[in-house]
C-alpha cells in the first residue's frame, strides 16, 4: 500500500476539513471556555459528529458503523486538532470503541448504537499518577459475589465527570509493573461509591480525578477476560495513541500554518519579517519536522489497519506518539516566538495551540515514555 | 493487486535462483560496491554475474523503459522488487551516477538518439559517469560557474576547472555544466554537455579528505572537446536540466546511510558492545541510552517519510521542492547518527587502521558524514529552497 492518502481518504479529509472549520473553529472553543462551560464539549456538536459518521468510524458496518480504519479516524482527528475543537471523539469514538470491539458482543450491542448516535460519551480511567504508565496499575478489583469490587483512584480521566461509560483498568492479580493480572471493566455512569472531581486543565478542557470506593460491578462488566485485560487495553491505547498523534499533528500543523501566514503579514524595518533568513530557516526546519512526523503518523495508522494487534504496528505507534510530541512542541514554541509580543496575548490563537499541544503530549504517554518503551523492546 | 502478487511470486523465485549467496552478505564498505565502467575491476565472479543477470532483465534501472534497456516496471512493481531484494538482503547490483542522475535527466530532456546511445550502456554498467558541477568559485552559488565552452559548429571546446567531482578519476564520461554565453544573465548562459573523459584535455586529481579517502577530484579542462550531438536540451538552457537533476541528487543523498539496509551494526548494538548492560538488559549509560532512544525514534520516523516521499514522488504527488526537505533532514540525521556511533563506541571507535576497527571504519564514516550536509547543496541552501518554494516566504 502506498504511504499517502487514497482518493477516498482525501475526500473524507476535504469533507471533515470543511465541516469542522465551519461548525467548530477556534472561536467555538473560545466560546465554551469564556462561557465557563462545565460539560467539556458541546453535546449538539457531538450529535453532528455522529451524523457525519465520525463517532462510528471504527465500528464495522455490521455493528452499524462506517467500517473504516485508523487512517480515516486520524484524518478526522487532525481537523479536530487544527481547530482545537473540544470533542469526545478521541476517547469515545476511537479509543473506547477499539477496546469494546475486542471485549465481547454484549458490550458492542449495548454501547455501539448509543455512541454511533452521539448519545453516549466514554472516558478512560487508566492513569493513577501524574505520568502515564499503565503497567504500573495498582487499583484493585476484588472478587465479590457474582462480580468485582473496585477500589482506587484514577486521574486525568478526560470527560470522566459526564461520561456514560468509564473504561477502567484495575488489578485482579499480579502486582504493579506486571501486565498479567490487569482486567478492563466497563463501569456505567452513576455507579454507587464512585465520584468524579472535574479539574480545569491549562487548555480549558476538563479532566477528572475519579475515586472508586468499593464500586460493585457484575462479572459481565469485564471487557475481554479476567486477568487478561492487557490485550484489549493495548488495543485501546494503540488506537488512542495513534489518534492522539493525529490530533496533535493537527495542532502542530495548525500552529505552523497560522505562523507562516503571520511571517508574511507582519512587517518590521519596512519589510515582512518572513523575508529574514533567521526566521526562514527556522520555519523551513519546522516544515521538515512536520513532514517527518506526518509520515510517522500515517505509517502507524496503516499498520494498525493491516495488523491491529501486531508488534510492528505497536512499535510504529510508539514512534508516532513520540515524534508528534516533539514536533508539536517545536511548532507551538516557534509559533509563539514568530508571533513575538502578540503571541503572549490571549487574543491571538497561537498560545491556545501551545496549551492544547501540552495536554495532548501527556495523553497516553509522553515522548520519553514511548521512546523508552521502544528502546526496551529493541533490547537496550 | 492480483497482478502485483503474481509479480511478487515470480520475482521472489527469480531472485532465489539468480542472486549469488555472496551478494546477500551486508555491504562492508565502498570496496563491496559495484560501480561498473571501463576501468572497473570486479571484486568477485559473484559480483560480475549478479550485475549481468540483473542488467539482462533491466533491473539495474527497474523503472526505465525497456526500449532503453530498463526494466519497464510500474511504480508498484518496482516497490515489490525493492522489497523482495531487501527480504533476502540482496546487494544493489550496480551503484551508478548514470542511473541515479544522468539517466533521469536524459529521459526527460534528451533526444531519442541520445537516449539510445547513452542509456543502455548505463543499465549494463559499461560506462561510468561523473558529474561536473561545482567549481572553486561556484559552490552554493552554482549558477556562477565559469568553465567556458566555445561553440565550434559541430563541437564545443572547453576550458576551466571543476571541483568536488565525485570519482572523476574512475569515470569514463562526464555530464558537465559549462558557460556557453558569458554575456547572458548567469542562469541563462549555461549548457549541459556530455563528453568522454579519456582525452588529452582532461585531467582529474583526487583530493584527500579528512576521512583519509579521496572520492572527490579537481578536474581540469584544457581544450577538451564535446560533440554537439551530446548537448542535452537547448544551448543556454542547461540550468533547467541542472535543477531537475539536483532534485535527483538530493533524493539520492537523502536516502544514504540510515538504518538497516544490511549496513552492519545498529547504533544500539555498537553501544551495547562498548558500554555493556545492566542486569535487566538496559544500556549501562542511562544518558547515552536516552540519546540513542530519541535518535532511533527520529530515524524510524524518517524511514517512514522516505517511503512516503518515494511513493508520492512516483505518483507525481510530491511537491517539486520536496527533495530539498529530504536531503536536509536525511543528511542532518546521518551526521547525528555518526556522532552517536563515535560517542557510543568510545576509544575503540578512535582507531584509524587496525583490523579490529575494520580500517577505522567508524571514525572514517563519521568524518565522511560531515560532507553530507555540504555536497549537493548545503543544508542552508535547502532551507532557503524550502522557505521560498514550499512555504512561499517573501524574498529578502
Amino acid at each position: 500500500m502506498a504511504l499517502y492518502l487514497t482518493e477516498d481518504q482525501e475526500m473524507l479529509r476535504d469533507s471533515a476539513e470543511g465541516f469542522v472549520r465551519e461548525k467548530a473553529p477556534v472561536a467555538h472553543m473560545r466560546k465554551l471556555r469564556d462561557g465557563d462551560d462545565k460539560t467539556g464539549y458541546d453535546p449538539a456538536l457531538w450529535k453532528d459528529f455522529a451524523e457525519m459518521g465520525f463517532s462510528s468510524i471504527l465500528m464495522s458496518e455490521d455493528d452499524g458503523g462506517l467500517g473504516l480504519g485508523h487512517v480515516e479516524a486520524g484524518v478526522v482527528l487532525e481537523e479536530v486538532g487544527k481547530n482545537l475543537t473540544p470533542s469526545p471523539l478521541l476517547s469515545t469514538g476511537i479509543a473506547a470503541v477499539a477496546a469494546l470491539k475486542e471485549g465481547g458482543a454484549h458490550h458492542r450491542e449495548k454501547w455501539f448504537p448509543k455512541i454511533a448516535a452521539g448519545d453516549a460519551v466514554a472516558a478512560l480511567a487508566i492513569d493513577e499518577t501524574a505520568k502515564h504508565d499503565p503497567a504500573m496499575t495498582r487499583m484493585s478489583a476484588e472478587r465479590s459475589g457474582n462480580g468485582f469490587k473496585l477500589s482506587g483512584r484514577k486521574q486525568f480521566v478526560v470527560h470522566g465527570h459526564v461520561a456514560d461509560l468509564l473504561i477502567v483498568a484495575a488489578r485482579t492479580g499480579g502486582s504493579a509493573g506486571e501486565t498479567d493480572g490487569i482486567t478492563l471493566f466497563a463501569v456505567e455512569k452513576g455507579a454507587a461509591k464512585m465520584s468524579a472531581d472535574a479539574r480545569r486543565l491549562t487548555d480549558a478542557s476538563l479532566a477528572s480525578v475519579v475515586e472508586f470506593d468499593g464500586v460493585e460491578v457484575d462479572a459481565d462488566a469485564v471487557i475481554g477476560e479476567v486477568d487478561q485485560g492487557w490485550g484489549p487495553l493495548s488495543a485501546m491505547l494503540a488506537a488512542g495513541r495513534a489518534g492522539a498523534s493525529a490530533e496533535m499533528l493537527g495542532v502542530g500543523q495548525g500552529a505552523a500554518d497560522i505562523s507562516y501566514t503571520y511571517l508574511k503579514e507582519r512587517t518590521q524595518f519596512g519589510v515582512p519579517i518572513g523575508s529574514f533568513q533567521a526566521l526562514q530557516h527556522r520555519a523551513a526546519h519546522l516544515y521538515a519536522e512536520l513532514e517527518v512526523a506526518r509520515a510517522a503518523v500515517l505509517k502507524a495508522q496503516q499498520l494498525l489497519d493491516e495488523q491491529p494487534d501486531g508488534t510492528k504496528a505497536y512499535r510504529a505507534v510508539h514512534v508516532a506518539k513520540a515524534m508528534t510530541g516533539w514536533t508539536t512542541t517545536l511548532a507551538v514554541q516557534e509559533g509563539v516566538q514568530f508571533h513575538a509580543g502578540v503571541g503572549m496575548t490571549d487574543e491571538y490563537d497561537i498560545g491556545l495551540y501551545m496549551k492544547r499541544g501540552r495536554v495532548l503530549s501527556e495523553l497516553f504517554g509522553d515522548a520519553n515514555y514511548h521512546a523508552n518503551l521502544l528502546a526496551r523492546e529493541s533490547g537496550y | 493487486m492480483a497482478d502485483l502478487e503474481t509479480f511478487r511470486a515470480e520475482t521472489r523465485a527469480w531472485l532465489e535462483d539468480n542472486c549469488p549467496p555472496e551478494m546477500r552478505e551486508p555491504v562492508r564498505g565502498d570496496e563491496d560496491q559495484c560501480w561498473g565502467g571501463r576501468k572497473f575491476t570486479f571484486q568477485s565472479e559473484a559480483q560480475k554475474v549478479w550485475l549481468e543477470r540483473m542488467a539482462e532483465k533491466g533491473w539495474t534501472a527497474p523503472m526505465w523503459p525497456s526500449e532503453y534497456g530498463g526494466g519497464g516496471l510500474s511504480a508498484g512493481e518496482a516497490k515489490v522488487l525493492q522489497q523482495e531484494m531487501s527480504r533476502i538482503n540482496a546487494r544493489p547490483p550496480l551503484s551508478s551516477f548514470g542511473i541515479w542522475m544522468l539517466g533521469p535527466a536524459l529521459l526527460k530532456f534528451g533526444t531519442e538518439a541520445q537516449k539510445k546511445e547513452h542509456l543502455p550502456p548505463i543499465v549494463r554498467g559499461e560506462i561510468r559517469w561523473c558529474q561536473g558541477y561545482s567549481e572553486p568559485g561556484a559552490g552554493s552559488d552554482l549558477a556562477g560557474l565559469q568553465t567556458k565552452a566555445v561553440d565550434k559548429g559541430d563541437h564545443f571546446i572547453i576550458n576551466g576547472q571543476k571541483v568536488w567531482t565525485s570519482y572523476a578519476d574512475k569515470a569514463d564520461w562526464i555530464f558537465c555544466l559549462v558557460r556557453t554565453d558569458p554575456d547572458a544573465p548567469k542562469h541563462k548562459g549555461i549548457s549541459f554537455v556530455l563528453f568522454d573523459m579519456d582525452q588529452p584535455g582532461v585531467e582529474a586529481r583526487p583530493i584527500k579528505l579528512i576521512s583519509g579517502s579521496s572520492p572527490f577530484c579537481e578536474t581540469y579542462f584544457s581544450d577538451a572537446r564535446a560533440e554537439k550531438k551530446n548537448l542535452v536540451y537547448e544551448q543556454n538552457k542547461g540550468w533547467d536540466v541542472a535543477k531537475y537533476l539536483l532534485g535527483h541528487e538530493r533524493e539520492m543523498i537523502s536516502g544514504m546511510g540510515l538504518g538497516g539496509g544490511g549496513k552492519g551494526q545498529t547504533l544500539p548494538e555498537v553501544a551495547l558492545a562498548a558500554i555493556g548492560e545492566e542486569d535487566d538488559g538496559r544500556l549501562r549509560d542511562p544518558l547515552m541510552r536516552a540519546e540513542i532512544a530519541m535518535f532511533e525514534v527520529r530515524a524510524a520516523a524518517y524511514r517512514a517519510q522516505a517511503e512516503r516521499f518515494a511513493d508520492e514522488w512516483k505518483a507525481g504527488k510530491a511537491n517539486p521542492a520536496q527533495p530539498s526537505m529530504m536531503k536536509y533532514y536525511g543528511t542532518e540525521l546521518n551526521k547525528r547518527r555518526n556522532e552517536l556511533v563515535m560517542a557510543a563506541g568510545g576509544t575503540d571507535a578512535l582507531e584509524w587502521e587496525s583490523e579490529e576497527s575494520n580500517g577505522g571504519k567508524k571514525a572514517r564514516d563519521w568524518l565522511r558524514s560531515k560532507g553530507n550536509s555540504i555536497e549537493g547543496g548545503t543544508s542552508e541552501v535547502q532551507l532557503n529552497i524550502i522557505s521560498k518554494r514550499i512555504l512561499e516566504l517573501p524574498a529578502a
